[in-house]
Formats: C-alpha cells, sequence, structure tokens
C-alpha cells in the first residue's frame, strides 16, 4: 500500500484529502506546516508528497528543495496561483507536477496515479516504451511507428531520451534545453519548439494534434503514456 | 579626409539617398531654353502615355495659353478645380494643393515650377508646393525654363537683360529624378514666335524683342544643355557610388565663400555655387563680424543676413565667425574645415586712405599659400537680394546718423563759444585743444563720420574766429597753417581711433548683452520647477528680449513614453505674453507647419510669410516638443541675424527644459504606474487566494463524495458535507466583505444610525462568530457606565464580527480573545485583544490598507485582506477612530475604536434604565 503525504495548511483540504486517499486504498500522513512536512518527508520516508505552495510558515517552493536534498519521491503541487511562473519555478526545483486548485478529486487521482506508473514503468525498463503502434528502443536508437523505422538525427534521439526517461512527467522548456543544448541554451526556446514539432512528425500519427507529446501551455512538455484526460 | 571613395562597398550616403527617393514621389522636370519650346505640350504627352499604362493621373494645374493643340491634349485627363484666392480685390486661381493631396492620385501634372504663389497661399512658391506634393508618395511632372535656375539668375540678366524674379533653388533641378530636355533650334523658335505660336505676355513685348534675339536663345540654350548635361552626370555619379564602381571620382573639394558687406555680395555667392556645382564640391558660405558690424549701415546688415540665406538657399553651409583679423580668421577656418578653394570679391578702391582699408582680398591672396583664391569682378551694380526673402527693409538708420552730424555742428558751435571766452585770458595755440576735445568728444559718441565732419568744422572755424586775420578763411601766418594742418590731421586719426574704440565697446556691449541674455534664461528655467513656470520663463524672457509677444504651442496631452512625432496630438497655446488664447486661421496654419515640418514657418520665413507670427520648432536630440511663436511690434522686416540667432538659441534652450520636464513627469506617471500595477497584483493574488480556496475544498469535498460514494463510511460523508458547508459560508462571507468594501470605496455606504446599546451590538457579534471559535473563549468586559450611541447597529456588528474573527485567526488556538469596553474622555473605546505574535510596529498603520497583509503572498491564514479596511471605512463613517495597538505588556495584539458619545447638535440620548 503506497503511502501520500499531504502538506497543506487549510484542514478542510486535509481533510477531504484524506478521506479520498483513504479511500481509494493510499494510506495518508498529514503535515499542517512546512517544516512539519519536510521533517515527515525524512522520518515516513512516504511514496507520494502532495505538497500546497501556500503554506504559513515557508513557502512551498522551499518545501520542493528541501525534500529534494535527500529524496526523489515524486511531487505534487497544489496551488491557487494560476501563474506559470509558479509552476515552472516548482517544476524547476524539482516537482514532478502540479494542480491548480481548485481541482475535482478525479483530477487529482489521475496525476497521483501516472506519477506513481512512471516510478514504476521507469524503474522497470527505462530505455523501452511502447504504445498504441509506436515503439521506442533507445538502446538500439530505435523509433518504429505502425511497422515504418522512422529516422531520428542525434538531436531529436537525446531529446526523445530525455522524454522516455522521465515519461509522464512534466518537463520544462528550461530543463530540456539545459539537458540537450546544455546551460548556455537555457532560455532558446525556438531550438526547442522545432525539434519538438519534427518528433511530432516522426511519432504522432497526426502530428497537428499530438496525444504522445503534449504541450503544456506556459510550461513545457510532457510525454503522456498512460490515460486521456 | 578619409577617401571611404575608394572601398568597394557603396558610400552608404549614396544608398540613403537612393532610399529616401523611394519613399517620396518622383519629380520629372521638362527642362527648356525659353517660353515656346513645347514643354507643356510634351508634359501632357507624357502624361496621356502614362495613362495608358493605367497609372491615376490627375491634371494640377497647366496654362495652356490658348494654344489649340496643347488644349486638345487636356481632353481625357481629370483636372481638379483650381482655388480662388481673392487679392486686393482681384480674383487668382492657384493650385490647389490639399486637394491633390486629398485626391492622392499617382501622378500630377504642375506646369511652371518657377511660378510664385499669390500672397496669401500656403507656400510663397509653387515649387515649395510641389515639395510637399512629392513628400506625400506622390509623382510630380512639371516644366522649367533655364533663366528661372537660381544661380544662373545673373548670367541670364547679363544676356538678355531681363531680371527674372521668379527663381527657383538649383536643389529643386537637382534632386528631380528626371529631367527631360525639350530642345528647339533658335530659329525654328523664332519662327514660331512670329506665328504667334509662342505665349507672351502684353507687358513684356519689349523686351522680348532681345531675349528672342537668335544671339540670346542660343545662350540660353546652351544653359539648359549644359544643365542637363551636368544633372545627368551627377546622376551618374551617384549611381556608380551607390553601386560601388570603381572609378576616378572627382577628388572631393570644398569651397569657401567669404561673405562681406559689398553690393557684389549676391553674385558672388552665386559664383561660387556654379564653381561648387561644377565640381561637385560641398561649399561654405562664411562672415567675419568684426568690432566695425556695429556700427555699419542697417543696409549693409541686412545684405549680409540676405547673402548668407541666399548661401543656404542655394545648398551651402553658413557661418558667422567673430574676430578682427578677418584674413587671418577666413584661414584658420579653412585650413580648420579642409577648404581647398577660397573665393572673394574683389575690394572696392579705397575713398580715403587706403592703407588703412588694406583689403581682405589682398591679404588673403598673400597669406593663402596652401589655398587656390579666387577673386571675383566686384561690380558695384545694384544688385538686388533675391526676391524671395520678402519685403526690404524700410531705410531707418539715417534718423541715428543725422543726429550725430547735428550734434557734430552743436558741439563745434559750443566749442567756439568756450574758445571765445577763453581767448580772452589765454594765448591762441592752446585753443586749438578745446577743438581737439570736441572731436574726441563726438567721435566717441557718434562714431566715424560726424566726427570728421565735426573736424572739418572746427578747422574751419578756428581759422575764421581765432586766426589772422579774424573772421576770414584766410590765413596769413605760415605758423598759423601749420596749426590748422596739424589740427585737422590730428583731429582725423583722433577720430579714427576714437570711434573705433567707441564701436569696441559698443560690440563688447552687444556681446555682453547677449551673453547676460542668455544667462539669464539658462538660470530661470533652470529654477523653474514644473512645466507651466518653464513655459512662463521662456514667453515672457523672449517677449522681452525681442521686444514683441511671444507664445509657446506644444501638443495636446503628450502621452508618456510614447514619441508622438509630427502626427500627435493637436497644437495647443500652453503660454504667451503678453497672455494670448487664440490664433487666426493663418498663424494656425503656419503654427502646424512648424510642427509637422520641423522647419521655421510664418512671417519672415519663406513658408506662409502673410501669418502674422513668426514660428519656429522647439526641438532636441530626441524630436520636436513643441514651436515657439514669436511677433515684433511695428516691424515688418525678417529678425536681424543677430536676433534670429539669439531667439534661436532661446529656443534650443527651451526645448531642452521643456523636455527636462516632460521627462520628470514621464518618469513621475510610470511611478504611478507602477504602484497601480503593484496594488492590482496584490488584489489579484488576494482575489484569486481567497476565492479559491474555500471553493477547492467545496469542488474537491463534493468530487470525493460522487467519487467514492460507496466506500466512505456515515461519518466521512458526515465530514465531507461538513466541509461544503463551513467552506460556502466563509466564501460568502468574503462575497460579503467585498461588496461592502464596494460601498465604502464607492461612498454609497451610509450608516443608519439609531440609539444603540453597544452590549447588544457586541453580544451579536460574539453569537455570529461562534461557529469560528471552536472551543475558542472569548471575554467580554463591558463598561456599566457606557451611554446609548448613535450607531448603524447592523454595521458595528460587522465591525466587532471582523475583529473577532481576525483575533482568532492571528492568534493560537486555545489563546483567549478579550473584548472590552470603556467610557474615556467623552469617547466610547472598545478593544478587541488576542495573544498572537502581535504586529510590527511599522506595520500598524498599514494593516488597515486594503489587501495588506502583515505577510505578503498567499502563505498565512486565510484572511480576506479586506477585514480591517473595512472596519476602519465603517468607523470612520460614525466619526470614529480605530486603531492596531500591541496588547497588555506588549503580547498580541488590541484593535482600538473610539466613537464619540453624544454631539452637541444631536439630540440628548435617552437615559440608559439603570435596572438590571
Amino acid at each position: 500500500m503506497l503511502k501520500i503525504l499531504v502538506i497543506d495548511d487549510e484542514p478542510q483540504i486535509r481533510k477531504f484529502l484524506r478521506i479520498s486517499l483513504t479511500a481509494t486504498g493510499y494510506k495518508v500522513v498529514e503535515a499542517e506546516t512546512g517544516a512539519q512536512g519536510a521533517d515527515a518527508a525524512k522520518a515516513e520516508s512516504p511514496d507520494l508528497v502532495i505538497l500546497d505552495l501556500g503554506l504559513p510558515d515557508i513557502d512551498g517552493q522551499e518545501v520542493i528543495t528541501l525534500i529534494r536534498e535527500h529524496s526523489q519521491v515524486p511531487i505534487i503541487v497544489l496551488s491557487v496561483r494560476a501563474d506559470e511562473t509558479d509552476k515552472v519555478e516548482a517544476l524547476d526545483r524539482g516537482a514532478d507536477d502540479y494542480v491548480v486548485k481548485p481541482f475535482g478529486i478525479g483530477e487529482l487521482m489521475a496525476r497521483v496515479r501516472a506519477a506513481s506508473r512512471q516510478r514504476s514503468a521507469a524503474a522497470s525498463d527505462p530505455d523501452r516504451l511502447r504504445i498504441g503502434g509506436l515503439t521506442i528502443d533507445l538502446t538500439r536508437r530505435l523509433a518504429v511507428r505502425d511497422g515504418v523505422e522512422q529516422r531520428l538525427s542525434p538531436k531529436e534521439h537525446a531529446l526523445l531520451s530525455l522524454f522516455v526517461h522521465n515519461r509522464d512527467k512534466i518537463l520544462t522548456h528550461a530543463q530540456i534545453l539545459r539537458e540537450v543544448w546544455g546551460p548556455a541554451h537555457a532560455h532558446d526556446t525556438a531550438y526547442l519548439r522545432v525539434y519538438v514539432n519534427q518528433l511530432r512528425q516522426k511519432l504522432e500519427s497526426d502530428s497537428g494534434r499530438p496525444v504522445l507529446i503534449v504541450t503544456e501551455p506556459g510550461v513545457g512538455y510532457r510525454l503522456r503514456t498512460g490515460e486521456e484526460r | 579626409m578619409p577617401d571611404t571613395d575608394r572601398d568597394d562597398r557603396p558610400s552608404p550616403e549614396a544608398l540613403l539617398a537612393e532610399a529616401n527617393r523611394e519613399r517620396r514621389g518622383r519629380l520629372k522636370i521638362f527642362l527648356g531654353a525659353a517660353p515656346g519650346v513645347g514643354k507643356t505640350f510634351a508634359m501632357l504627352e507624357a502624361a496621356h502615355d502614362q495613362r495608358r499604362e493605367k497609372t491615376d493621373v490627375v491634371v494640377g494645374i497647366v496654362e495652356t495659353h490658348g494654344r489649340r493643340d496643347t488644349e486638345a491634349l487636356l481632353d481625357g485627363l481629370e483636372a481638379l478645380p483650381r482655388r480662388q484666392v481673392d487679392y486686393r480685390g482681384r480674383q487668382f486661381a492657384e493650385m490647389d494643393v490639399d486637394a491633390i493631396l486629398r485626391r492622392r492620385p499617382g501622378l500630377v501634372l504642375v506646369d511652371e515650377l518657377a511660378h510664385t504663389n499669390i500672397p496669401g497661399s500656403r507656400h510663397v512658391k509653387r515649387f515649395q508646393d510641389v515639395e510637399e506634393i512629392l513628400e506625400a508618395g506622390i509623382d510630380v511632372l512639371s516644366t522649367l525654363n533655364i533663366q528661372h535656375l537660381e544661380s544662373l539668375n545673373d548670367v541670364v540678366e547679363r544676356i538678355t537683360g531681363i531680371r527674372v524674379r521668379e527663381t527657383v533653388p538649383d536643389s529643386v533641378l537637382q534632386d528631380a529624378d528626371e529631367i527631360e530636355l525639350i530642345d528647339l533650334p533658335p530659329r525654328t523658335l523664332i519662327k514660331r514666335l512670329r506665328e504667334g505660336k509662342v505665349y507672351v505676355p502684353d507687358q513684356a513685348m519689349l523686351a522680348m524683342e532681345r531675349f528672342f534675339s537668335p544671339g540670346t536663345l542660343t545662350a540660353l540654350r546652351e544653359m539648359a544643355l549644359r544643365a542637363a548635361a551636368e544633372r545627368v552626370d551627377a546622376q551618374m555619379v551617384t549611381y556608380m557610388r551607390a553601386h560601388a564602381i570603381q572609378g576616378p571620382w572627382p577628388t572631393r573639394e570644398r569651397i569657401l565663400v567669404c561673405i562681406g558687406d559689398g553690393k557684389a555680395v549676391f553674385r558672388l555667392v552665386r559664383t561660387a555655387r556654379r564653381a561648387a556645382e561644377r565640381r561637385q564640391a560641398p561649399w561654405i558660405a562664411v562672415h567675419v563680424e568684426t568690432h566695425r558690424h556695429a556700427t555699419l549701415p542697417e543696409e549693409a546688415k541686412t545684405r549680409i543676413s540676405d547673402a548668407l540665406r541666399l548661401a543656404e538657399q542655394l545648398g551651402a553651409e553658413t557661418h558667422v565667425i567673430p574676430g578682427d583679423k578677418v584674413a587671418a580668421e577666413l584661414l584658420a577656418f579653412a585650413r580648420e574645415r579642409n577648404i581647398s578653394q577660397i573665393i572673394a570679391g574683389r575690394a572696392r578702391p579705397g575713398r580715403w586712405l587706403p592703407s588703412l582699408h588694406a583689403s581682405v582680398t589682398a591679404e588673403l591672396l598673400a597669406r593663402a599659400d596652401s589655398f587656390d583664391v579666387t577673386v571675383v569682378s566686384g561690380e558695384d551694380d545694384a544688385e538686388p537680394a533675391p526676391a524671395s526673402l520678402g519685403v526690404r527693409p524700410r531705410g531707418f538708420g539715417w534718423v541715428g546718423k543725422w543726429t550725430g552730424y547735428a550734434m557734430a555742428a552743436v558741439a563745434t558751435g559750443a566749442a567756439t563759444g568756450l574758445s571765445y571766452g577763453l581767448s580772452l585770458f589765454m594765448e591762441l595755440p592752446n585753443i586749438s585743444l578745446v577743438y581737439l576735445m570736441t572731436v574726441l568728444l563726438v567721435a566717441i559718441r557718434y562714431g566715424l563720420g560726424p566726427s570728421i565732419a565735426a573736424s572739418i568744422a572746427c578747422a574751419l572755424t578756428y581759422n575764421f574766429f581765432f586766426t589772422e586775420p579774424l573772421f576770414t578763411l584766410d590765413i596769413s601766418d605760415t605758423q598759423n597753417i601749420l596749426t590748422v594742418a596739424f589740427f585737422l590731421l590730428t583731429a582725423f586719426i583722433a577720430s579714427n581711433l576714437a570711434a573705433r574704440v567707441g564701436s569696441q565697446v559698443e560690440a563688447t556691449r552687444l556681446s555682453a548683452r547677449r551673453t547676460a541674455n542668455l544667462y539669464g534664461f539658462s538660470r530661470k528655467i533652470a529654477a523653474a520647477a514644473n512645466q507651466d513656470d518653464v513655459l512662463w520663463a521662456v514667453v515672457h524672457h523672449v517677449a522681452a528680449t525681442i521686444h514683441g509677444r511671444s507664445l509657446v504651442l506644444l501638443p495636446e496631452a503628450p502621452v508618456p513614453g510614447l514619441d508622438m512625432g509630427p502626427d500627435g496630438g493637436q497644437l495647443m497655446i500652453r503660454a504667451g505674453y503678453p497672455p494670448e488664447d487664440r490664433l487666426d486661421d493663418k498663424a494656425r496654419a503656419a503654427a502646424e507647419w512648424a510642427w509637422s515640418h520641423a522647419e521655421p514657418a510664418g512671417r519672415g520665413s519663406t513658408t506662409l510669410p502673410t501669418s502674422p507670427w513668426l514660428f519656429l520648432p522647439l526641438q532636441t536630440g530626441r524630436g520636436p516638443v513643441g514651436v515657439l511663436g514669436v511677433q515684433i511690434e511695428g516691424r515688418d522686416r525678417p529678425l536681424s541675424p543677430e536676433d534670429s540667432r539669439l531667439l534661436g538659441t532661446l529656443a534650443d534652450q527651451a526645448a531642452v527644459a521643456i523636455e527636462r520636464t516632460n521627462l520628470v513627469s514621464d518618469i513621475e506617471n510610470a511611478r504611478l504606474a507602477t504602484e497601480t500595477e503593484r496594488l492590482r497584483s496584490a488584489l489579484l493574488s488576494s482575489l484569486s487566494h481567497d476565492l479559491r480556496t474555500p471553493l477547492a475544498s467545496i469542488l474537491g469535498a463534493a468530487s470525493s463524495l460522487i467519487s467514492y460514494e460507496g466506500s466512505l463510511n456515515a461519518a466521512d460523508r458526515l465530514d465531507l458535507t461538513q466541509t461544503i458547508q463551513d467552506e460556502a459560508e466563509r466564501l460568502n462571507r468574503f462575497v460579503q466583505n467585498l461588496l461592502d468594501m464596494t460601498r465604502l470605496g464607492s461612498g454609497k455606504l451610509k450608516p443608519r444610525t439609531d440609539w444603540v446599546d453597544l452590549r447588544d451590538v457586541i453580544g451579536s457579534a460574539v453569537e455570529r462568530a461562534a461557529k469560528l471559535l471552536r472551543r475558542r473563549q472569548v471575554r467580554v468586559e463591558i463598561d456599566p457606565a457606557l451611554p446609548l450611541l448613535r450607531l448603524d447597529a447592523m454595521l458595528m456588528e460587522q465591525v466587532i464580527f471582523n475583529l473577532i474573527d481576525n483575533a482568532c485567526k492571528y492568534s493560537p488556538a486555545g489563546t483567549p480573545v478579550t473584548v472590552w469596553t470603556a467610557l474615556r474622555h467623552g469617547h466610547a473605546v472598545v478593544e478587541v485583544c488576542d495573544q498572537g505574535p502581535g504586529i510590527p510596529a511599522e506595520d500598524r498603520e498599514r494593516v488597515f490598507d486594503m489587501f495588506y497583509r502583515v505577510e505578503e503572498g498567499d502563505s498565512r491564514a486565510a484572511g480576506t485582506g479586506l477585514g480591517l479596511a473595512i472596519c476602519r471605512g465603517i468607523v470612520e463613517a460614525h466619526g470614529g477612530r480605530i486603531a492596531a495597538q500591541p496588547g497588555l505588556n506588549g503580547a498580541g495584539t488590541c484593535i482600538v475604536i473610539r466613537l464619540p458619545v453624544a454631539d452637541a447638535d444631536q439630540p440628548e440620548a435617552p437615559p440608559i434604565e439603570t435596572v438590571e
């Protein structure tokens, strides 16, 4: 049974999260402040953290950094802020995903499942991926769509590797650029758009309406392997 | 000079000129040697060709002079109606520039480029109209006879004996995109004239005889051919430069022309212009202003400034250099500016004492070892200044002169009287000293002319009254002959020296006054704090300087940080001295012109000279900021060069000062915008947090209830339902606060007061808050002496409720909240205290601001950021005060409300019943 740590100062939100998560079969640990949450993340070693960004004692962003110092546990951020810069900062600090308040419980559960699936899938077979008619095998530098082999340039391959290793996880523009093009190009989003488009042409069945490499507006991209949402 | 032409790259200037050409309309000129060669005919034929190529052709103005074949060609071309102008009771039809600009054709025909417009038109000359049409991107076809070309003006006069008044600057021909030479051999032309095919106005019939002689026509034809050939040459050079074709360029020469006060100066300028044109060289006109300048006759001063202006019109760069050694100054300037050739006029032979008037030209010739010096013959014929300069100066200045001579006579008389009195006691030879003194005094006061007159008069009277034989002009004694002769010589030299000293003093005083004027001005505008002060200082100072009236017009409502450009808002009078608030149409048109073209316009300029005001653009490096208008009382002539230079300097300083104030207000606006933006984002973040947090709980709880309906036990279900209810109420409170705040903010919240017992108000507020309190203890202590108060019970309950709500939110669970009342110094005091962390001293005032929270951002207990602001609004609406204070022993927070008890003008409060 997965253990989930909920860090939120709003008792009402903690309450319905606890009730719903418990009903779904997770074990829930609660923390009211950022400091308590960071301690609990260490002491309880949860399988997933749900973290509110607005906390009374320390900023939620700070809590992400504190947790990442010792753990790679998936973190889903809750924020009332629809502001992209907050999301991007949280993701850059190491959060895995975010949900904007107010949200339905179904949406949160989908993210929780995706985060845990990503962990298990990536752990079992990090270099291979099969979705519908598409097969990707990074060790053999191969991508086959509907039986047709797609030739990938070295940069496209590097980009795809990053996506596959972080399947179902949002990658910010800056993260991708730093990984694939190097730190000097962290702001050249134009490169990124060009290569993502090329990848979509080769991998998506309809590159005009991508379902595999999806855009998170203002934030980044995500390689989606699971259910629609 | 760096030889950029050697580069294989196209020269930037050439490319720039080409690029400018792209945007402007194209001008094609049909150039002819004389009337009747068929320019208009050729132009119309070209127009028909264009029309066949689907160009939108319109006739702006074409004079057919009744020629049949020409009129026939007008058929099928759209002609715009002419503008009827009323001038001195007669009707004139002029080309309607505005109609053309409105119509916006592709190509417009404008006959007779050199035509002078009827006074009252927008421009003095038709070529200026054409300039404006080209500027608007419309192509123009026009016609021109060679004798109308400015630089050929005097040559034409020499050949034909006719002075042509209607001239166009050479630059018009030079800048034309295309020239078509309409050539006709002189014999054919004369034949045409005899056949009556050439239109000649009646009054010119006589002159025409000479004009249409084969010799004249041949000369004119040659000039036209040469002008066209030079044009082709220049075009080829431009083309080769633009396309980086290597070639033997003419070396870049620079020509300097020395402007003096001689009458031949205009010929000199035109000669220099031709020399420059032939060599494709830039040219500079320089006048050296010596101490003598102040004592020159007005006529000569005007001639100098007119000559400089003519040079400028003909494309020269002009300079006025102060200095006494003319030749030395000229040579220094020439060396500094890399001049290759100097052009000077031949000096007049000195009338008196040639050695004292050492010719500048001769000195130049002697000392200019590294320059070519060209001397132009100086015929003293009265050659008038170009007609475009407007009204000639009226003869004044002589009044001053005559006073000088009159005073010389009076002084001589006085000296004679004095000498005669003295001669009763003294030896004769010493008497001459009295006369010498008189001559000196006249020289210092009235200058050279009167002092020489005085010298002669003194010598004669001395001879008449004091030398033997007395009372005759005969001199018998040789000693006395010598005395008179030496007296005359001494008086001449002394008066020359004294006059020079006098004029130097005058010049120094003038320049000191100019400096003091500028200094005073810059001090005044530097001290001015805001734009109104600056504008007032500007108009006041300018009016005082020119002894006239002045105005400043600025574009309406400058938008901060936005370059309004010439198309920006409407010009408005912003200051005037003496105050002025309206302009007539002519003045307004001139002001608009000056603003949009960044050139002077109005009286004394060549644009809209019928405007009563002269307008100068106020510009800085960043662009135009406004327009300065000046009007000189009772003077009908252009400003003197001194005044106009001074005015120019003042305008520059004023422009910088106005821009400075504009920048200050820009910065202020930007600061305000930032502040507003900060408040706006605080409000947004607050709204977003306060609305979404309860919504998140409600949505989460409701969706959980739906999703896990089957798997939840009864207690959980109740819990979730309870969450929904609590959070919905919280949302309702927030919305209520927002509404209250809106009403407070818009001033619509008026307390409906009645006599109220504060105990009831506090009681109901505590009861309402009970749900929020959750096992929190609220202690209520009420002073039994508290009278009834005139309050709006509903609003005051909201205040107490908000304060209790706040106290609970900002203090640890389990600590008590105290509501305490007392009667103190005629005020009812209510305190709501908690035992939380307290509010830092610097924030105690600001917590009452809307959306202010001690901890910024949304990382704090769920508050609205409105509660305290609403409390303050309500309490102040009751005439009370509210403040935050530290609690007992400095722990926690107490919000203290003071409410007035009974105002004198209000009815007596009913007594409180003391029964329990």
